[in-house]
């Protein structure tokens, strides 16, 4: 007996609402994701934003004898808990070698305490009450600011909050990196030009070819292992310097440049290599004049795309030492250096609550680093993309 | 299009019913799906142009045309199987139980359920012989023990031809027959959910000359139940199992005409030229 | 003189003997050529193979010296294995200038020469996997030899507090002995992997879902690599998040129900990881979905079924190898994941069942005992090396099942194309 479309229709009506309640799941965990993401930003963004201004004051600084060996005696005694004592220590410094300002008196705009800053951010603050009444007036006389933070981007890290800055960690990111892209780049590039253009199909290459792709899913934390083991107790390569680390990132990120190049030059078309053999091009000659200078776009964006995961990179880098303390700018590539990530694990490790808005700090320009390298990456990828 | 049929003297009676004057004595003639005046487009390029074509029901009605004539996409409108392809626009009438299938009111579902398909490749499901069957009328309440269901699988594979090859095998993935067994799994799949109309789309093509064989021996049988429309490449095959014949090409039908004086006296010169293999 | 300037000189002086061999190879060829004898090669090649013979050798031997001297400790003046390495190169360059003839295949020797580079280049990834297997095995050798295998398998308590007065020859004077037990942190890795792929895997597979059976293509377009970002969040970034911004929340959240959580509970950074690993599960799902043939959706379609139906008992069933094998590929991620458990995790072992109370895991301790000012040899300094052992075998064995289960899949697909 069979049934009219009205009778079906009707025994449907349970079954098509299950298939809209599906429906309306999958895009609500999609929506889900996308909402922590704006979460995410936007909590990121409150936390950090604060880092990027700093309180000044403007007192009275007396160039006295007695600051050249007390410094604090160069303000007066009410404001001397609410200027950074980072400052005042270079006071005799700028005496000394500017004999002139001996015995003068100036307003001068002056970094404050981190207390201060929290205070006139209205974060809770450990100011007195008497301490906030006075900045409190210094605010109303127009006398306390918050101002641009250069002193984050030009020092590096520093015991008080007002002096801690990203300089010497974004110089180590730096000089890691460019280990890291020397040592990765050639040999991922090589060893993917091998497999892809000369290997033969045997079971050594089927070999090297399983075990880069266990190498891409390998823990971080264990190529750090590696580094300790290895580099540093065995090669004798310095502890905490951008050589060890980047030598330890160059073997993370090494599977991944192998990976998308092995794709590159995948996607050149055999046409091209045939019509290049058939003019009498040795193999060698193929991949050097044909395929490479086609594929290199692709070539380039997945090195980008891999350095940009290397300078996320937190884990390995703790291992081998790299969360020093580094106050200045480090100059070369084996002496003790931090990255970016391991400073802010380190900010982010400080009880301080002033330390937590730069730690969000630093996060907003790393995060803004990596966007733009990958947008970069994304933008060749566009422009370069062929279809054959 | 308007056919003209009648000034040619041949077998139509024009676009009014579509329906032959040269009467094929053993088929029956009541209608199961009326098409009016079918246009579709792929984006702006139009595929189908004024399809008129009377189906009848426990007949098998073949479509044949060369290539690209828009015999398969013809097929796909009749169980909606193009509403998943985003650029498909359509106008016209396709009418069956008194019912326009493209109306708003109209459930795809349920229509699909009265009218089943058979594709070019077969494609079992990744589940056992016996769930393939099972699945359908389990999901539509056709059974409600599982002595019914087990019941119901055996039938579908006994009209199918398959039974005595996988009885003893039920619990096997489907895709571990053969090509032609597989093809004939998807076919008790598709009758055990008690269809009035299978389409099938080349049923034969992926398969070998036995295989094929056993498919139209099986066609044969099934037009006892069920309405068959089927798209084939094969003039042969459609000569063999047809009561019906359509010419498709360019889009359009050219003739319609009951299989034995489609082949032995086409009307249409274009007709003709296909059959004896002019062109195709 | 220093070494480093030593090693400048050498480079130096064989930059300049590689050039010398370019060019007079290149001469010496050019003037064979312009006598009018037919050669196998071009004098560019001729200098190529000239400049490669001359620094190739000499490199070489500077390689294998330099480590002769690190690794067997031999003594060898640095001074000595330049000046011979230089020798070498000289050498070389003799026999490359003979070489020039006619009837020698430069190019042959060239390509030959190309080849065994880039398979060396080929071989680091093995030396990695290798490094990696050979220091973390030698060293928990190191480990199980002072403290029992069975009591680091089957141990509960992991209390390595006292192990560097014992390193110290001080063990007397600790109160406690240390004990490594590592079930309670292989307990709280399991917990907060748990809550992560609770996380991952509903909101991974249903995005997949809806990317590749639902969403418009614009819609998808965008989605994709939006939630690609998720992956590319630096991992330090994601446990500030958790241990700053979730934590509370959770604790808050308990607290409103009268639970009591801790600030270093299991889900904060649980929830986070999972939060991380969307983009595996959904990106790899995704890929798999589209992988099954659309005939299978039509099939289903033709009979009757709902378009859920068909994703639920169809589609998702043809791809499940492949959504299982994304999802062990995630858990090895979990299992693996540092940043987040040490910035939001506990450090205490804490062998329970609750995931609000505070627990450990086996990354947190790895980094605890490598960060700390202990002598190297210490046991628990080594106990990292043990625990790195474990998390490098279960995270292969996943990757290895994984990778098995995709390349089923694949075939499966590629051989049903009848």
């Amino acid at each position: 007996m069979r049934q009219s479309f009205d009778e079906i229709s009707a025994q449907l009506k349970g079954r098509h609402r299950k298939s809209a309640r599906l429906k309306w799941m999958s895009m609500g965990a999609l929506g889900l994701a996308g909402l922590f993401l704006v979460f995410f930003f936007t909590d990121m963004l409150i936390k950090g934003l604060p880092a990027f201004q700093q309180a000044q004051i403007q007192v009275q600084v007396d160039y006295n004898e007695m600051a050249q060996e007390l410094p604090l005696a160069a303000v007066e005694e009410e404001m001397r808990p609410l200027v950074s004592r980072g400052y005042l220590r270079l006071i005799p410094g700028r005496m000394e070698k500017n004999p002139d300002l001996l015995g003068t008196t100036r307003m001068e705009w002056v970094l404050a305490d981190g207390q201060v800053d929290q205070y006139l951010k209205g974060h809770h603050s450990n100011l007195s009450g008497s301490e906030q009444s006075v900045v409190d007036e210094l605010a109303d006389n127009g006398r306390a600011e918050l101002k641009f933070n250069t002193t984050f981007f030009t020092r590096g890290d520093s015991k008080m909050p007002e002096l801690a800055g990203i300089a010497s960690a974004a110089m180590g990111t730096v000089m890691t990196l460019l280990v890291t892209l020397v040592v990765a780049f050639p040999i991922g590039v090589m060893t993917a030009v091998y497999l892809e253009e000369f290997a033969p199909d045997n079971r050594f290459t089927q070999i090297i070819e399983i075990n880069i792709n266990n190498l891409a899913a390998i823990p971080s934390i264990l190529f750090g292992l590696l580094g300790l083991a290895i580099f540093i107790n065995f090669f004798g390569v310095p502890r905490s310097s951008p050589l060890v680390g980047g030598l330890t990132l160059a073997l993370m990120t090494l599977p991944v440049i192998i990976i998308s190049t092995r794709t590159a030059l995948r996607s050149v078309p055999e046409d091209i290599r045939h019509a290049a053999f058939g003019v009498g091009c040795s193999r060698w000659q193929v991949v050097r004049d044909h395929v490479l200078p086609v594929s290199m776009p692709g070539i380039m964006t997945g090195s980008i795309i891999g350095l940009a995961q290397a300078m996320g990179e937190t884990a390995p880098l703790i291992i081998v030492g790299m969360v020093a303390f580094i106050p200045d700018v480090s100059a070369t590539v084996t002496e003790a250096a931090t990255v970016l990530p391991a400073q802010i694990f380190t900010w982010a490790g400080e009880p301080d609550r002033a330390f937590t808005e730069k730690t969000a700090g630093g996060i907003l320009v790393l995060l803004t680093i990596l966007i733009t390298l990958n947008a970069t990456a994304v933008v060749l990828r566009k422009k370069f993309e062929r279809r054959w | 299009m308007d056919m003209k049929v009648a000034d040619r003297g041949v077998t139509m009676s024009g676009h009014e019913t579509g329906q032959p004057v040269t009467r094929n004595e053993q088929a029956n003639h009541e209608l199961s799906i009326r098409v009016r005046d079918l246009n579709l487009w792929y984006g702006e390029t139009q595929a189908l142009k004024n399809i008129n074509i009377d189906v009848f029901q426990k007949d098998i009605t073949a479509l044949i045309g060369p290539s690209g004539c828009g015999k398969s996409t013809f097929l796909r409108c009749l169980n909606r199987m193009n509403d998943l392809i985003p650029s498909v626009k359509l106008e016209g009438l396709i009418e069956m139980d008194g019912r326009n299938v493209n109306e708003v009111k109209m459930d795809e579902v349920a229509l699909r359920r009265r009218v089943g398909m058979v594709f070019q490749k077969p494609n079992p499901f990744p589940k056992s012989i016996f769930e393939n069957v099972a699945y359908a009328p389990r999901m539509h309440d056709l059974v409600s023990r599982k002595a019914d269901q087990d019941e119901l699988v055996e039938q579908a594979l006994r009209d199918a031809g398959l039974w005595n090859e996988v009885k003893d095998k039920l619990h096997e993935p489907g895709t571990s027959l053969s090509g032609g067994q597989q093809q004939r799994l998807c076919i008790a799949r598709a009758i055990a959910v008690q269809p009035d109309v299978i389409l099938m789309d080349e049923p034969t093509s992926a398969l070998d000359p036995i295989s094929t064989a056993t498919i139209e021996d099986l066609m044969d049988k099934l037009k006892q139940q069920f309405t068959i429309i089927t798209v084939t490449h094969n003039m042969q095959q459609a000569a063999r199992v047809a009561d019906y014949t359509a010419f498709f090409h360019l889009g359009e039908i050219v003739e319609y005409n009951d299989t034995k004086t489609m082949f032995a006296n086409p009307h249409t010169k274009k007709a003709e030229d296909y059959i004896t293999g002019r062109y195709g | 003189m220093q070494t480093n300037q030593l090693i400048l000189l050498f480079s130096g002086a064989l930059l300049v003997l590689g050039l010398i061999a370019f060019f007079m190879g290149r001469a010496k060829a050019a003037k064979v050529r312009a006598a009018g004898t037919a050669m196998y090669a071009q004098p560019d090649q001729y200098a190529w193979f000239a400049a490669l013979a001359t620094a190739g050798p000499a490199v070489a031997v500077g390689a294998i010296g330099s480590f002769a001297l690190l690794l067997m400790g031999a003594e060898i003046p640095t001074l000595y294995l330049l000046a011979g390495s230089l020798v070498v190169a000289a050498a070389g360059m003799m026999v490359a200038m003979m070489q020039v003839r006619p009837d020698f295949h430069a190019r042959k020797a060239i390509e030959k020469t190309i080849r065994w580079i880039l398979a060396s280049a080929a071989m680091i990834s093995i030396f990695t996997t290798f490094g990696i297997l050979f220091s973390i095995i030698t060293e928990a050798l190191r480990f199980f030899q002072m403290e029992g295998f069975w009591d680091f398998i089957t141990g509960t308590t992991w209390n390595p507090g006292a192990s560097f007065l014992a390193a110290a020859g001080r063990a007397e004077e600790g109160a406690t002995a240390a004990e490594f037990g590592s079930v309670p942190l292989f307990a709280g890795t399991f917990m907060i992997t748990l809550v992560a792929m609770l996380v991952a895997i509903p909101v991974g597979l249903m995005s997949a879902i809806y990317m590749s059976e639902f969403a418009p293509a614009r819609v998808r377009t965008i989605a994709k690599p939006v939630l690609e970002v998720l992956a590319g969040i630096p991992t330090v970034v994601y446990g500030f998040f958790a241990a700053i911004t979730v934590a509370p929340i959770i604790v808050d959240i308990a607290g409103a129900f009268g639970l009591d959580a801790s600030f270093n509970n299991a889900l904060a950074p649980g929830i986070v990881m999972g939060i991380m690993i969307i983009p595996f599960i959904s990106s790899l799902s995704d890929d798999v979905i589209n992988a099954v043939p659309d005939s299978m959706r039509q099939g289903s379609l033709a009979l009757g079924m709902t378009r859920a139906e068909t994703i639920k008992d169809v589609v998702v069933p043809a791809a499940l190898p492949g959504i299982i094998s994304a999802s062990l590929l995630a858990m090895s991620r979990a299992l693996g994941e540092t940043m987040i458990v040490v910035m939001a995790a506990g450090m205490r072992p804490n062998l329970t069942a609750n995931p609000l109370e505070d627990m450990t895991t086996v990354t947190v301790r790895i980094v605890a005992a490598l960060t700390g000012d202990q002598e190297f040899a210490s046991a628990e300094t080594l106990s990292a090396f043990a625990l790195g052992l474990v998390l490098f075998v279960v995270t292969l064995a996943l990757n290895m099942v994984s990778v098995i289960m995709i390349r089923r899949f694949r075939e499966k697909y590629r051989s049903n194309n009848l």
